[in-house]
């Protein structure tokens, strides 16, 4: 009934190519951004935002810089671990060295470098396709992880090989350390998601997501209308690290503090990632924030639902979470290969039409 | 001889017995790809469930005996019997076999024709699934395995070699098994693929689905006899790996290893696969006897990787695959 396009009358070419078309969604979309900035920060505790809100945020970022990459340009990477790890020590050591420069900004320097590296490990992307391209990511992986944990130049010489965030303040509110307000963390996370999000989504309907897509359709096809395979495949590798940098740099040094390489960053954060993106649904920025949402949601609720609720031993729980998600996951790609943006995007036409049928 | 060529020499042997057991876990890997174009990223986590049951059965353990005792209250977790290796190993296979249908019929009948990825996701579903599964049903302890293979150094060849070098090489009973048992299995798969019925019907179907669906093959019978393959390879891979390292939550890591052969060998060659874990197991053990200790040491995780990488950059389709042919 409220969410048509009737009656909402596009007056300039900006408005017509806009992402909310409607104006429900449009105001849905700022109901949202008001909630997230202005109210959850004063009604959240630790416990949610260290078990769901850091974790959510951090990797949807994460899931957005790999969606990039998989879902727009069709590059299928295993080594998102590896890059998050970059991103992580990249900020240390900025941390460490520049103690005067904002945090904010080491973070995005982070990015940055991080995007480096990853054009480095995307050149074989240039040669290599397919499953043999997702393999060979996958030397970055344990290559990376492999150089922070033997090189002590990375983690500054300490004894436990371990590298833990120094406190920093945004405006003069501790972010990072050990004295930081559940609310602050939570906001500097958001700004990052916000801002990736917006980035993201207007680069991949731009001309540069044009050329990532046609690359992914057919790259031959693309070659041969004008898309330069190089440049398109090495932006994509370079934007999706950028975004992935910044998740590894928030995910080091807002929500753990201390972290240990080969644990935080190991394959399987790669694989979690890429569940994200492929529940979440390829190709879409939305669906990457809803697989991550699933995927942090799902542990959190099975593990207060089967040792909270049923009084299971945590061991068994763990080995069934395995188990539960795996099956899920199965499950998913069965009903709905292309994941829960799909599932979205069919409500959404249903509602257009809502109450009738056609 | 200068005693570092005597070392390097041992070093070089004993990485062809690594590339062999890398080699082991490959042709699984390569039996599924071949038949169905499944990347079946739980080829390893598929040793593990494997040697898990083994010692499961062997031992006599209850399964789910964790998950009984919990819900139930009850304190049960053996049966009370030893079976013999080799009437374990049948029970395994039989348990492969019905995993083989399980998949089959659950996951993968239901993902025919969907992209490349969606079907390595879903075999990486059902690696999470596996390696949960494995934990309940026979406890996430580490077991010791023992079917009776030889295990232990080699003293002839350490005689023999003492006699020549004045120094005796260190190798292993267990890997001179193993690379007579690979090289028994890849005999068998290629007279089996060549010429029995149902390996003619293998072929046909890796070449093309629909072909061999119209002259009457079913896929889903060649389906399912190509995962009890690749959990027969992989029973042997988890017997081999299990008696030499125990059975425990890493030996799903050894399909970690098999990947780079793979890269290396190319997705679609039995050869492949051995040539490349023999390539793989002598590059990363002479690597890190050379360099390694020059740059900290524990270079294996990642040297097989680069060097496939290098490989692959001047040949895309592996040592042995199918060339590629791209048409628009």
């Amino acid at each position: 009934m409220f969410y048509r396009e009737a009656g909402d009358f596009k007056t300039s070419y900006a408005e017509d190519s806009q992402t909310f078309p409607i104006k429900f969604d449009r105001y849905r979309y700022y109901a949202v951004l008001v909630i997230a900035f202005a109210v959850v920060p004063f009604v959240i505790n630790d416990y949610w935002v260290n078990a769901v809100f850091l974790p959510f945020l951090i990797y949807a970022i994460a899931a957005i810089g790999l969606n990039i990459l998989t879902g727009y340009c069709g590059q299928v990477s295993l080594g998102t671990g590896g890059f998050m790890a970059v991103g992580a020590y990249a900020c240390y050591k900025l941390m460490t060295s520049f103690p005067e420069v904002s945090i904010l900004i080491h973070v995005i320097l982070a990015g940055g470098i991080t995007a480096g590296v990853g054009v480095l490990f995307g050149l074989p992307s240039l040669r290599i396709k397919g499953f043999y391209l997702a393999v060979a990511t996958l030397a970055a992986q344990f290559f990376l992880v492999w150089l922070f944990n033997r090189v002590p130049w990375f983690y500054n010489y300490s004894a436990s090989g371990q590298i833990s965030a120094p406190e920093r303040t945004v405006l003069g509110v501790p972010v990072t350390g050990a004295e930081t307000a559940p609310w602050a963390a939570y906001l500097v996370c958001l700004l990052f998601v916000t801002a990736s999000a917006l980035v993201a989504r207007n680069l991949t309907r731009g001309m540069a997501g044009r050329k990532w897509m046609a690359i992914r359709d057919m790259d031959i096809a693309a070659e041969i209308i004008g898309v330069d395979p190089l440049k398109a495949k090495l932006s994509a590798f370079a934007v999706s690290s950028f975004f992935i940098g910044i998740a590894g740099a928030l995910f080091f040094s807002v929500y753990l503090g201390a972290v240990e390489v080969g644990e935080a960053f190991g394959i399987n954060k790669s694989f979690l990632v890429l569940f994200m993106v492929i529940i979440g649904g390829l190709g879409s920025i939305f669906g990457s924030f809803a697989g991550a949402a699933f995927l942090v949601l799902l542990p959190v609720f099975l593990k207060n639902l089967l040792v909270g609720g049923l009084g299971w031993p945590t061991d068994l729980a763990a080995h069934l979470e395995f188990i539960i998600v795996g099956a899920l996951i199965i499950v998913f790609l069965v009903a709905e290969p292309h994941g829960l943006a799909q599932l979205w995007r069919v409500a959404k036409e249903k509602l257009r039409l809502w109450p009738f049928p056609h | 001889m200068p005693e570092q060529l005597v070392f390097a020499m041992e070093v070089f042997l004993n990485g062809l017995m690594a590339g062999v057991l890398y080699a082991l876990v490959a042709l699984g890997f390569v039996l599924i790809y071949k038949a169905s174009g499944i990347f079946n990223y739980a080829q390893g986590v598929m040793a593990l469930f494997a040697a898990l049951t083994l010692v499961g059965i062997m031992d006599g353990q209850v399964p789910f005996s964790h998950l009984i005792n919990a819900v139930f209250g009850t304190e049960i977790h053996h049966f009370g019997w030893h079976l013999p290796a080799l009437l374990a190993i049948v029970l395994t296979m039989v348990v492969m076999i019905a995993l083989a249908w399980l998949v089959n019929h659950f996951v993968f009948r239901h993902l025919v024709n969907q992209e490349p990825i969606i079907l390595f996701m879903a075999s990486i579903g059902l690696a999470y699934f596996l390696e949960g599964m494995g934990d309940i049903m026979w406890g996430a302890d580490i077991k010791k395995l023992d079917v009776g293979l030889p295990q232990g150094i080699n003293s002839a060849i350490d005689e023999i070699t003492f006699g020549i070098f004045d120094y005796g090489f260190f190798i292993d009973n267990l890997d001179i098994v193993a690379t007579g048992i690979a090289a028994l299995l890849v005999v068998g798969l290629v007279i089996f693929a060549q010429y029995t019925k149902q390996g003619r019907a293998m072929r046909a179907v890796a070449d093309d689905h629909q072909a061999a669906l119209s002259v009457g093959i079913s896929l889903n019978y060649i389906w399912v006899m190509v995962w009890s393959l690749a959990g027969f390879v992989a029973l042997v891979a988890g017997i081999v790996w299990g008696t030499k390292s125990g059975v425990q939550f890493s030996l799903s890591l050894i399909a970690l290893k098999a990947l780079p052969v793979l890269m290396l060998g190319g997705f679609t060659s039995i050869p492949g696969a051995i040539v490349g874990g023999l390539i793989i197991g002598v590059g990363e053990k002479l690597f890190e006897f050379a360099i390694g200790p020059m740059i900290g040491g524990a270079t294996e995780n990642w040297f097989a990787y680069v060097l496939a990488l290098i490989f692959l950059v001047f040949r895309p389709q592996g040592l042995f695959g199918e060339k590629i042919i791209e048409r628009v």
